[in-house]
Formats: structure tokens, C-alpha cells, sequence
């Protein structure tokens, strides 16, 4: 990559912050309806009761817990990929780390609201959250939910912290090159940011420390979603994999969102020249380690379930295998193993086109992965006699479609505000590693200004 | 001594009529969801006749089973519980606390023996059945998880007669809706602490088993069934 100098950055990078395209404002408003009609949906279940969900006994977590895990698994792209390359000091992630963070906390804040959405009086969720109150009683701290509300809201206090602090410089940047009220907006938002050498030896420290801080909070957070189910006595569930299991996995689908989104910033914000195929090629490497690793999992898994013989686990086990759920089964294991692994695994076929096919792949096959986790064990518990199926209805799935609407909105919007490659960062990688000193840099800052 | 409630279920005296399901519906005022939402999973019922067929037609055997809340004493849905609204008393019972429930359902996917139903819409009587609901049973909202309670209306008014006339609680005095009501004397309660009650001396049979006993769940109701083993063992 030739060197550019801080001026093309500075062009490139701040000029999606300049307006928005009449398309732009379409897709937006797209995206927007179906966040309205998923609102519009929880409202109705709300009025009408969570009866008009397709959960039932004895499949009483569907689609809404799927979404949950889906979503905080896919929240593990950012934080724990930007942090591990940062420590790693690759240098090469400098154009990847924020978008990567982006998705994290807006995938975690999404993540976030499905334990409300599934509750059967969601306008009593407040009861989890452990204050002094006139019921006299403080939430069961025995109850895996209750560390949920612990984990995902330290998660989600850390990684936003992570993603806000290097976002400082460029916010400054932005106010220094804008005049009004932009100008007025900015200033509040950079809370007093100058540069000086003494806030950018504060700003590395404190990356530094939350770089290490967030990984095993992030650990932390999809083991202990995996525990919502290993804690309970349900076939197939109560397994001492599935912590690993679902931060492996949820690594695998952070690292494949990160790639969809990363190929769609390139293409729409013609960030061709920063987005190389290079990191392509490096997070698609990544992402065939993790589909290695979830394969080997899922062997593991089924293997040792198998081998066991158990009888009210092999009901469950055959009936993902050739049973009700078998197709979705082999559609998961062909979305995440044998479309990308040879997409992946082949130089040739590393392409940008390769792995956002692999990276698709992907994400459908964690999401059938968490739906398969939840549904077929509880629908083949212990007694015969009370078996049954699931099936969703209209009311989940717009609500899960508006999931996903609401991850490219936000993710929109947040592009046009903040820069969504820290350019600060990027201007740091055209220098050699001996010359990465803020002082210097704050000349350069002064010399563009 | 305070008390342990517990049930013995003679299978081999149940003949599956089913009185005991409508007993406890009339007690504990279940409401019916209609046939539709039967259809699509969301019956209460907090007893149930299970029935398991043996043999090829026309050669069949069945075999019924009535399926309530076990009150473990290791349940698996009360750790669970986020709200303490599962929760265990003083007297070894399930206590499912209708008004701190916020319907995580979390505890209905732990049981092993679904027997916690849950409450997809609000209740609703066709007249004139509203007329008939029991007032001492607090009737349950949208979002809410109900079990079976052991009649506990039943128990607390029985020890609370006891006490009033100063005396112990009589074995066979307190009785379920459910036990009351089986023609075949199938279904017996009474006070585990009590060495010498009725359903003390059953539940040691050795036709005793526990319904997934395996799970470790310790459940506090006894099945009594004839098997060959234990058969010979008494020839």
C-alpha cells in the first residue's frame, strides 16, 4: 500500500460525513419500515399476549431466545477481534477495528432486547435488575438470566467504552473542519479533545488497559448464554462443551458479519483503496480457522452424545440428524462447513467475492445453529407423552427480520456521523513503527489543519 | 415437626377415567383455551392421564399414568427462576408465586416432567362457568407460569382448622382435588415426616419407583407398579 498523505485520508475517509444520496435515503427508509413493523409486532404481542407468538409447551423458547443468542454471539466480531489484533499489534487492522466495534455494541444492543421481547409480561423486566424495592425480594442470583443481565450489560458498558474512546481524535477532527451547528455537535461529542501529548498518552493507556479488560469479559458473555441452557437438565443441553461450543461459535459469526459489512462500507462508501483485499483475505483466514474449530465442536458434540447412547439424548440427537430437523441440520452444516471451507481454504477462491459467499454462509448456518440448540431439545424432552413441535408465526418473524433491518440502519447512520475507519489510526499506519509518536502526529494534525 | 406433603399414585389401580383432571381444573380454576389453542399446545392441564400403549393391535396393553408437579425436593426449576417466583417452602412444596412470575418460562423448559403451564393469553369463561370459580384460588394473567400447588387452598385450610382446634393435622384429613376425586383410591397424600402415615407406608412398597428418578430431582410423589422382579422376589 503506497503511503497517502494525511489530506487524501482525511477526503476519503470524512466524505460520507458530507451529505446523503436520494438512495441512500431510500434503502434508509426501507430498512426503517421494517424496524417500524417489527416495534408494531411487539406491541401487538403485548396487547394481544405472548400467545400470538408460536411458542408453546413444550417448546417454550423459539425464535426470540434463537435471535438473543444469534445476536450476542454476533456481537463477538468486534470487540474481541479488534481487541486481540491490537494486542497482537497487527498492523494491518487498523481499517477493520471500528467497524468491527460498531457491530458488537449495536449487535449487542439488539442481542439485548430479546430477553425483554420474550418475556410474558415484558412491562415487568425491571424485575431482574437487582435495586431495593418495595417486593422486598432481590432477583434469584442462582438464575443463569441474572447473569446475563450482569455479563451482556458489562459487555455492553465495556465495548462501548471500547468503541468510543478511539473515536475521539476523529470526532475533534471532524469539529475542527466543520462550522455551525455540526460544529456545535462535534464539540460536545469530543468532550474537549486537543491532542495534546498528554490525552493521546491517556488515550493509549486506556486502550491498552480495555483492550485486555474486554476479552475475557467477552468470553465471559457467550459462555454464559451458553449456560442458560447447560444449566438445565434438557437432552443434549446440559453438556460442559457448550460453553466453548458458543464462544467459538460466536466468534465464527462475528468474524463472518464483520466481513459482510466490511464489503458493503467498500462498495457503497467507494472505500476501495483502504478496505484491500488483503484484509479479506486475512479475516477470511481467520474465518476458515473458526470453521474448523465450530466443525470440530459439532463432532465432538454429537460424537460423544452418540457414543453415550443416552436414550432421551439419542431421541433428540436422531431427530436432528434424520428426523423433523435434519434438513435444517445439514443446510447448518453445509452454510458453515462445506460452502466455506473450500471458499476459504483455496488462495484462489480467498477473494472478496469468496468470502462474503463463505460469510454468508455463515451467518445463516450460526443462526439455524442456535435455532437447532434451542427447539429440538425442548421439543423431545424426557416424556413421550408430551412432545411436540414449534412453529413460528408471523409476529417472530417480523420481529426477527426486524433485527436484522435494524443492524443496517443503525449501521447507516453510524457511518454518516462518525467516521467508520479511525482516521487517526490509519494516519498512524503510514508511518514506520518507530515514528508512531503522538507528538509527530499532532504536527501532522496541525500541518493538514 | 413441620410437614413434607407427598403423594403415592398406584398405577396399577388407575384405570385412566380421568376424574382427577376434571377435579382439578373445577379446584383450581384452570381455564380452558378452546380447541384451537389446544391444538396448537397452550392446554393447562395440571394433572394429566398420560397413556402408553404396549403390543401390536389387537394384542395392546395400555398403560395410564397420572402425570402432575413431583414438588422435587432438587427441583430444576427453581434455580432457574430469575424472580424467586418458583421457590421451595418450609413444607417441601413448589411454590409457584403467581404475582412475581414475568414469564421467562425458563423454569418450564427445566422440568423434566412439563408440568408447568403457562399462561399464552389472558383467562376467559364462557358464561355461566365464571360463576363456578373457586374463591380461594387466585386466578392467573397473561404471562404467568401454573403448576400443579398440591391443593395448597386444601392444606392451609386443614392446618388451619387443626390449629384452631389445637391438635395435630389428622393423616388422610387434607386431601388434593385430585385424590378426592379417584374412583380406584389410586392416588393417595399425606405427610412424608410422619413414619406411620398412610402414604409413608406406601411410598416404601416395594413397587415404588420415581417418575425420572435418575435425574436426581428427588420428587416427592411415588409411583407404585408391579414388575416381575420385585414379584418374584416377594414369591
Amino acid at each position: 500500500m503506497t503511503p497517502k498523505t494525511p489530506e487524501q485520508i482525511n477526503e476519503a475517509l470524512l466524505r460520507p460525513l458530507a451529505g446523503v444520496s436520494a438512495r441512500y435515503l431510500i434503502v434508509l427508509a426501507c430498512f426503517l419500515a421494517v424496524v417500524i413493523a417489527g416495534f408494531t409486532a411487539f406491541g401487538w404481542q403485548i396487547y394481544h399476549g405472548i400467545g400470538v407468538a408460536g411458542i408453546r409447551r413444550p417448546v417454550f423458547w423459539g425464535f426470540y431466545i434463537t435471535n438473543f443468542v444469534f445476536w450476542i454471539g454476533l456481537s463477538h466480531a468486534g470487540t474481541l477481534i479488534s481487541a486481540i489484533l491490537r494486542l497482537a499489534n497487527a498492523t494491518w487492522r487498523r481499517p477493520v477495528t471500528r467497524c468491527a466495534e460498531v457491530i458488537t455494541v449495536f449487535a449487542l444492543s439488539i442481542g439485548a432486547m430479546f430477553p425483554i421481547v420474550h418475556l410474558g409480561r415484558a412491562w415487568l423486566f425491571f424485575w431482574l435488575v437487582p435495586y431495593p424495592s418495595e417486593r422486598g425480594i432481590w432477583p434469584n442470583i442462582r438464575s443463569p438470566l441474572l447473569w446475563d443481565f450482569f455479563a451482556i450489560s458489562t459487555y455492553l458498558l465495556g465495548s462501548g467504552t471500547f468503541l468510543l474512546l478511539p473515536i475521539l481524535p476523529d470526532l475533534a477532527l471532524v469539529r475542527d473542519r466543520a462550522t455551525g451547528l455540526r460544529k456545535k455537535i462535534y464539540t460536545v461529542l469530543a468532550i474537549g479533545w486537543r491532542g495534546t501529548p498528554r490525552q493521546w498518552h491517556r488515550l493509549e493507556t486506556a486502550m491498552r488497559i480495555m483492550a485486555i479488560a474486554v476479552i475475557p469479559v467477552a468470553v465471559s458473555v457467550h459462555s454464559i448464554v451458553s449456560w442458560d441452557f447447560a444449566m438445565a437438565p434438557v437432552p443434549m443441553w446440559h453438556s460442559t462443551i457448550f460453553a466453548p461450543y458458543f464462544v467459538a461459535g460466536a466468534i465464527f459469526s462475528g468474524i463472518a458479519a464483520l466481513i459482510i459489512a466490511m464489503a458493503c462500507l467498500r462498495k457503497f462508501l467507494h472505500l476501495e483503496e483502504y478496505l484491500l483485499p488483503m484484509h479479506f483475505e486475512n479475516l477470511g483466514k481467520l474465518l476458515l480457522v473458526m470453521s474448523l474449530l465450530w466443525a470440530y465442536f459439532v463432532f465432538a458434540e454429537r460424537l460423544t452424545s452418540w457414543y453415550g447412547n443416552e436414550p432421551s439424548e439419542m431421541a433428540v440427537f436422531w431427530l436432528t440428524q434424520t428426523g423433523r430437523y435434519s434438513p435444517l441440520f445439514w443446510t447448518m452444516v453445509t452454510c458453515n462447513f462445506l460452502i466455506p471451507f473450500p471458499l476459504l481454504a483455496i488462495k484462489k477462491l480467498r477473494t472478496i467475492t469468496g468470502t462474503v459467499i463463505a460469510s454468508v454462509g455463515v451467518v445463516i448456518g450460526m443462526w439455524l445453529e442456535r435455532f437447532l440448540i434451542i427447539v429440538p431439545a425442548l421439543s423431545h424432552k424426557y416424556l413421550p407423552y408430551s412432545w411436540g413441535t414449534y412453529r413460528p408465526t408471523w409476529v417472530e418473524i417480523t420481529i426477527t427480520a426486524a433485527t436484522f433491518a435494524a443492524m443496517a440502519m443503525l449501521y447507516m447512520l453510524f457511518s454518516k456521523f462518525i467516521p467508520i475507519i479511525s482516521v487517526w489510526e490509519l494516519k498512524w499506519g503510514q508511518h514506520e513503527e518507530p515514528e508512531r509518536d503522538p507528538v509527530l502526529l499532532r504536527k501532522d494534525e496541525e500541518a493538514t489543519a | 415437626m413441620s410437614h413434607q406433603w407427598g403423594m403415592v399414585i398406584d398405577l396399577d389401580r388407575c384405570t385412566g377415567c380421568e376424574a382427577c383432571v376434571v377435579a382439578c381444573h373445577a379446584e383450581n380454576n384452570i381455564s380452558t383455551v378452546g380447541e384451537d389453542q389446544a391444538a396448537r399446545g397452550r392446554a393447562k392441564h395440571w394433572i394429566r392421564v398420560e397413556r402408553y400403549y404396549e403390543g401390536e393391535f389387537p394384542d395392546v396393553k395400555v398403560k395410564f399414568m397420572p402425570v402432575l408437579c413431583q414438588q422435587c425436593d432438587a427441583a430444576p426449576c427453581e434455580p432457574v427462576c430469575p424472580t424467586y417466583a418458583s421457590h421451595h417452602t418450609t413444607e417441601g412444596l413448589n411454590s409457584q408465586i403467581y404475582n412475581r412470575c414475568i414469564g421467562t418460562r425458563y423454569c418450564a423448559n427445566a422440568c423434566p416432567y412439563n408440568v408447568r403451564f403457562f399462561n399464552f393469553y389472558n383467562p376467559a369463561w364462557d358464561k355461566p362457568l365464571h360463576l363456578q370459580l373457586n374463591p380461594d384460588v387466585s386466578v392467573r394473567t397473561v404471562g404467568v407460569m401454573e403448576k400443579c400447588t398440591f391443593c395448597l387452598q386444601r392444606i392451609k385450610a386443614g392446618e388451619i382448622q387443626a390449629e384452631a382446634e389445637k391438635r395435630e393435622v389428622k393423616d388422610g384429613e387434607i386431601q388434593p382435588a385430585c385424590v378426592q376425586s379417584c374412583p380406584t383410591r389410586a392416588m393417595v397424600f399425606g405427610d412424608l415426616n410422619d413414619p406411620q402415615s398412610e402414604v409413608s407406608r406406601m411410598a416404601r412398597s416395594n413397587r415404588g419407583t420415581k417418575l425420572l428418578g435418575e435425574l436426581g430431582t428427588l420428587p416427592k410423589v411415588t409411583y407404585l407398579q408391579r414388575d416381575s422382579w420385585n414379584d418374584s422376589k416377594d414369591a
